[in-house]
């Protein structure tokens, strides 16, 4: 019954195999930005792009790897309402950013 | 009477929870306040794009983040979440014992996290470089300061749930709610990634 009830929860369950999966590819895309920084031996806009990517990627393998995420049918309804969620995301971050740095520009 | 009124609520509690998709349904209800969340934090992180270069002639990111110690706290944040997956096995197995030292180990490696961003900050306004110094300041505070506020709410329902496991056991409801901890725990380790990306690294280079 208990073991049934688990089960169903879909997005929610995992093997040993993908936690710890998840946990190595964690470590190196957590360490290849800490590297790039504290090293500081490329370029500030190369740094900032392989910040950016590592932190990408190291979130995708968390909803992957830790929440699950995939393209079955049990997690459909999850990985809809994230996209949703990211769409919103998108208009405030990117929206808040362009206004005021367009309003910054314009009082210079 | 008294407790024949409480078991019967008692039964129908729990067989209501026992119904095979109540666990899926609480677990989709939960995702969805996690969205909303996420909208938070991102209302907080579009404020610091905004803000973060206001220094107002106070320090930088540059002379107040130290990555060392930004680092011990990213992987006291990733082992815990790990440590938590291996909770979810062991519920997922029945082991008792192993659910509550693993929750233990979580616990003790989120207190970890919490105790050394509130060094963190407290070192920070100690040498006067509070949130009301500049407006970087101020969103850096509010931003990292929620995400430790939720982290800490999160230890107190952990302690719960220890408390509940040990006492009742790996029961329905208690399994249900381990593993909306769990969803919750993995999103602020997600937050996290966020923050040391765009808030101390970024603001390093």
């Amino acid at each position: 019954m208990s073991q049934a009830s688990i089960d169903s929860a879909g997005a929610s369950m995992g093997s040993l195999k993908s936690y710890l999966t998840g946990f190595v590819l964690s470590l190196i895309l957590t360490a290849i930005p800490f590297a790039l920084v504290i090293s500081g031996t490329l370029s500030s806009s190369v740094t900032l792009a392989g910040i950016f990517s590592a932190g990408i990627v190291q979130i995708l393998v968390h909803l992957h790897y830790f929440l699950h995420l995939d393209t079955s049918s049990a997690a459909r309804w999850n990985v809809l309402a994230l996209i949703f969620t990211l769409l919103i995301m998108a208009l405030f971050v990117g929206g808040t950013i362009w206004i005021m740095y367009d309003l910054y520009y314009r009082m210079m | 009477m008294m407790t024949t009124d409480a078991s019967s609520i008692d039964i129908a509690y729990n067989e209501e929870i026992e119904h095979p998709d109540t666990i899926a349904i609480q677990t989709f209800g939960f995702w969805i306040y996690l969205m909303s969340d996420l909208i938070l934090f991102a209302t907080l992180f579009a404020t610091f794009a905004v803000l973060g270069g206001a220094y107002a002639g106070g320090p930088t990111g540059k002379e107040l983040f130290d990555l060392p110690y930004l680092l011990v706290e990213t992987l006291l944040l990733l082992f815990s979440s790990v440590s938590y997956g291996l909770v979810i096995l062991a519920v997922h197995d029945s082991k008792k014992k192993n659910v509550l030292i693993g929750l233990a180990v979580t616990f003790l490696l989120g207190l970890g996290f919490v105790s050394m961003e509130i060094n963190e900050f407290h070192g920070m306004i100690a040498e006067g470089h509070g949130p009301d110094i500049s407006a970087f300041l101020s969103s850096f505070f509010t931003l990292v300061g929620t995400h430790g506020t939720h982290v800490t709410f999160g230890l107190i329902w952990m302690a719960v749930v220890i408390w509940q496991v040990a006492v009742k056991g790996l029961t329905s409801p208690v399994q249900s709610r381990l593993i909306r901890l769990s969803m919750f725990w993995h999103f602020l380790d997600i937050i996290w990634i966020g923050i040391f990306s765009i808030v101390y690294l970024m603001g390093v280079v």
